[in-house]
């Protein structure tokens, strides 16, 4: 006796069986970055006031990727109507700019970490604290360059759309007046962990997609010859996480770059 | 099958043109909201929150097909949004009802 | 063997599994018996890979309870290798080092929920048996369900590895509760979250496996209110696990990160270690890790009795010879717990400082989730009387697991109330409760559906008489472990004392107030020797589980115990696909001693027989 209901939906509830797992699978991750958003509210809620910083994520590069990644949603969405009618074509052309939208997100990601990983704060033995883009760290200088500003309180490093007008120089910190430096990443404060966090397990969704969506676009088309109706369940079935996938940066995006 | 009317390439095209160009519209409102002088942050995270949700509402009941979804679909999801609720209400709710004058950190 | 399809138009993939599984072609024992997506086989490895985690546990259990009652003392027998194999730090001269301890107490916990119980009592009798139950030629995802059985291996092993590892395994308890778990100077903490990590995995994905099979795979005329009341408890249990687990897979994620990372999700501002600042960014809270925790750690205890309680249901049922009494009580108790089980995890954080209006809020939902089990417990009990009771080994199991739950459940009331957790909160009063409703408990249960479904496994029985050597042992000698707990716990004996409570007896401080008098700590020695009986207790079991695979009495019929749900109405052992056509259901799940009827069981899917003067009566169409 084989599996019913793979392709064919089940007359009482109308869905076929890969809907349903992939619905009760989209419920979990509902509670999995659930509790992360959670934890940003009560880490937020609960910490100093005047502490938790503001403006600290590149605008322009968060923007691009939020539509990067709508788009994405919309060539998939595309992608599966193709299928529904037989357009084997213009699966493959939707598909293919899904995982070319896909992949420009990932490479913007990488760049807004990269940028956090070379930003500094540096706490001088004067009292004051040097912050900015870490430009030039050469052990055997006795200096370090970087592109930023100096604060003499450590309040003002938090709330930069607060401050107008900021405008970063270049400045030579001698070795000797360097008593601790710290780059700003997910060990630097609560803020960054959790930005980190966030968007490390929502690209890893977006990897996991895109290998999903890659696999069925490239070596599991064969199952197209065969059995359409079923790799259009499949295309429609991978559709839905990467949706999801796109909810969960809805969410992210104003949380951590607009808030 | 999922769908249980004839699916039209062009029809679907021109929703997904219309949901794209909302999303544009709720992502400038979500910056702009941001930028709002003379408004707390109380206001301005509900503000952005809310537009937010209208977002995820275009996503999910367009391109999930949310909104013609069954009802057992519904139904976990609306038991999800409980517990999630929960969660999320209940560890802040605890975490603030606390004997007068101490605090959790 | 026929095989026909369900669906009108064939496709490529069900093509080939149909070719792979035809009576002609072999799959080999690589296919066949390791990477199988059969049902039946990843329930079988299931179940043989849990009761090897269940009897490491119980060692592990062993080893704590001769330190706690021998407090460094060398170990016999085994503590030269214990030294050998762990080194001299942790095993010095064969004796538990406290830090040895700890993590043999962290890791038995870990091990007999994460790896034994809940794997045993969900994955292996979930997966043999839901789908014979159902009327369904395997789960909805067979390949899924693979990689669930693959992950929980990997899982375990990454558990099991940790012990060897400089520092040692997890220390922290099975709650690993933040600054501890990040202070702890070994990366056993790290490798604790990436096993549970891969844990939490494998159980999402058996989730969504169950559900999706209940939901879409049952066979015609098996309505929701014809399911035997099994199925409902996997099915319940299976959301338990969908919904809870996420936020400690959200949570493992942050302590790893902690651990690795140096974040401070749970780390606060302030925090010092050994003496000194701890270099890290601070800002975080230890709160936040403990309600993420309960927020699974409570629907967990559920997902490890509710199974249990569905197998008692069955083999009351079939060893009653009439119908449970109470069923649709039953079916709205069970989705009762689970919704309320969601609601209730903040009764375990009594102690941290919470307010009096969420304390009594989580008292309340604590309270109602007693009553559906009470229900449940009730309607178990009713079903017995007027029954034509058989007192096979599986039915011994299941009337000891009735007053044990009893207790069990019973004894969690003060527990729930916040005045009186106040002074029970980590005591060895706790340990009492949960170990009766888990140990007598689940583990009754699972024994009774272990000797149970052995003849539809295996086409043989169980020894008879062994299998009551097992069942007075182990029902006496758990009895001697756990109930003197209770007494220990009121005195003010505390958990997770490496030495079993020695520092704050009356001898070693006399003349002060509240310390563990003599007869407190002179029960160690007896629920030492309990143990070791209980161990002893086991070895039947073992024997006879092995020795009659192959030379049990033959079953001699398919459906041995004569019962009425669809499992028993497969040959034996049940073939790839299970039925050669779809069932067809004709009546409720305990339709025993039905009057007028020949016999005193009519299975599910027997056919109505149409005759004017009718000797049964059809069973109602529900929905």
């Amino acid at each position: 006796m084989e599996i019913p209901y793979v392709i064919q939906p089940r007359p009482d509830t109308g869905i076929y069986n890969a809907k349903v797992g992939i619905w009760l699978f989209l419920a979990s991750e509902v509670m999995l970055f659930g509790a992360l958003f959670s934890a940003y509210v009560l880490l937020r809620v609960g910490a100093e006031p005047g502490t938790w910083p503001h403006g600290w994520q590149n605008l322009t590069l968060g923007t691009i990727n939020t539509l990067v990644l709508a788009l994405s949603a919309i060539t998939t969405l595309l992608a599966w109507v193709a299928c529904k009618t037989r357009q084997f074509a213009k699966f493959k052309f939707f598909h293919g700019c899904t995982l070319l939208l896909a992949l420009t997100f990932l490479c913007i990601k990488s760049e807004e970490y990269r940028e956090h990983l070379t930003h500094y704060e540096i706490q001088l033995t004067d009292g004051r604290i040097a912050e900015g883009d870490l430009r030039e760290n050469n052990p055997r200088e006795d200096y370090v360059v970087m592109n930023g500003r100096y604060v003499a309180d450590e309040k003002d490093l938090y709330d930069l759309r607060a401050q107008k007008n900021l405008q970063p120089e270049e400045i030579r910190i001698p070795r000797a007046q360097i008593k601790e430096m710290e780059n700003y990443g997910p060990w630097h404060n609560t803020y960054l962990a959790l930005y980190f966090t966030l968007t490390g397990l929502h690209a890893l969704h977006v990897l996991g997609g895109s290998i999903v969506i890659g696999y069925l676009w490239g070596p599991g088309r064969r199952l197209w010859k065969t059995d359409p109706e079923h790799f259009t369940n499949r295309v429609e079935v991978s559709g839905l996480f990467w949706h999801f996938v796109d909810l969960v940066w809805i969410f992210l995006f104003p949380v951590l770059y607009l808030m | 099958m999922s769908e249980s009317h004839t699916v039209d390439f062009k029809s679907y095209q021109r929703r997904c043109l219309y949901v794209f160009i909302a999303v544009l519209c709720t992502t400038s409102l979500m910056i702009c909201a941001s930028y709002l002088p003379h408004y707390s942050w109380a206001v301005k995270v509900t503000l952005i929150l809310a537009v937010a949700c209208v977002n995820a509402f275009l996503v999910a009941g367009f391109l999930m097909h949310l909104l013609s979804e069954k009802k057992m679909i519904y139904t976990l999801l609306a038991f999800t949004v409980f517990f999630f609720a929960g969660l999320m209400g209940l560890t802040i709710y605890a975490m603030h009802d606390m004997p007068a004058g101490t605090s959790f950190h | 063997m026929q095989e026909m399809t369900v669906h009108t138009f064939p496709s490529y993939h069900e093509h080939e599994e149909a070719h792979a599984h035809a009576g002609h072609h072999d799959p080999g024992f690589w296919r066949g018996y390791v990477f199988s997506t059969d049902h039946k086989v990843i329930g079988i490895q299931y179940g043989f890979t849990a009761l090897c985690f269940l009897l490491f546990g119980f060692f592990l259990m062993l080893l704590m309870r001769w330190q706690i009652a021998h407090p460094g003392a060398p170990v016999p027998f085994i503590g030269p290798l214990l030294e050998k194999v762990l080194g001299p730090t942790m095993a010095g001269h064969g004796a538990i080092s406290p830090d040895l301890y700890n993590s043999f107490g962290a890791m038995h916990g870990t091990i007999m929920i994460f790896l034994a119980v809940v794997p045993l009592a969900f994955a292996a009798f979930g997966n043999y048996v839901v789908p014979l139950m159902i009327g369904a030629p395997d789960m909805a995802f067979p390949r899924v369900n693979m990689a669930s059985y693959q992950a929980y291996v990997l899982g375990g092993i990454v558990m099991l590895v940790s012990f060897f590892i400089p520092g040692g395994a997890a220390q922290a308890g099975w709650t690993s509760y933040s600054p501890l778990a990040t202070s702890i100077p070994t990366h056993g903490q790290a490798f604790w979250l990436i096993g549970m990590v891969l844990l939490i995995t494998s159980s999402l994905l058996g989730a969504v496996n169950f559900i999706a099979t209940i939901i879409q795979l049952r066979a015609p005329g098996m309505t929701w209110m014809r399911l035997p009341f099994f199925v409902w408890a996997q099915f319940v249990t299976a959301f338990l696990l969908l919904l809870a687990f996420p936020p400690l897979e959200a949570a493992g994620i942050m302590q790893l990160m902690d651990n690795l990372a140096h974040t401070s999700f749970f780390l606060p501002t302030g925090l010092a270690i050994g003496g000194h600042l701890a270099h890290v960014s601070g800002g975080g809270s230890p709160l936040l890790w403990q309600h993420l925790f309960w927020f699974l750690g409570h629907p967990e205890v559920y997902v490890l009795i509710l199974p249990a309680m569905g197998i008692v249901c069955e083999i009351l049922a079939n060893n009653t010879r009439k119908p449970i009494w109470g069923y649709k009580s039953l079916v709205y108790s069970v989705l009762a717990i689970g919704f309320l089980s969601f609601i209730v995890w903040a009764h375990h954080m009594y102690l941290t400082g919470m307010g009096t209006r969420i304390a009594t809020f989580f008292q309340a939902t604590t309270m109602l989730i007693s009553i559906p089990s009470v229900i449940i417990l009730t309607c178990l009990l009713i079903s017995l009387w007027g029954g034509s009771i058989r007192f096979n080994t599986p039915m011994l199991f299941c009337l000891a697991f009735l007053p044990m739950f009893g207790i069990g459940g019973l004894t969690g009331l003060p527990l729930g109330l916040a005045p009186s957790d106040i002074y029970l909160h980590d005591t060895y009063y706790v340990i009492a409760h949960f170990h009766y409703v888990v140990a007598p408990g689940t583990i009754f249960a699972l024994f009774a559906g272990i000797y149970y479904w052995f003849p539809k496994m295996t086409g043989r029985k169980m020894n008879e008489f062994w299998g009551r050597v097992h069942f007075w042992g182990s029902f006496l000698f758990m009895n001697v472990v756990f109930m003197p707990m209770f007494a220990q716990g009121m005195e003010g004996m505390l958990r997770r004392m490496a030495d079993g409570g020695a520092n704050y007896s009356a001898a070693r401080v006399p003349g002060v107030l509240d310390t563990l008098p003599n007869s407190i700590m002179e029960l160690h020695t007896w629920i030492l020797w309990g143990a070791m009986a209980l161990g002893l207790a086991q070895i039947p079991f073992i024997i006879n589980l092995f020795w009659s695979i192959q030379h049990g009495e033959s079953a001699n019929s398919d459906n041995p115990w004569q019962s009425t749900t669809l499992e028993w109405q497969t040959p034996t052992p049940p073939p790839h696909g299970n039925f050669a056509r779809p069932p067809q259901i004709y009546r409720g799940p305990y339709e025993y001693s039905v009057p007028g009827h020949d016999t005193d069981f009519t299975p599910q899917n027997e056919p109505v027989v149409p005759v004017t003067a009718p000797k049964i009566s059809p069973a109602p169409a529900v929905h």
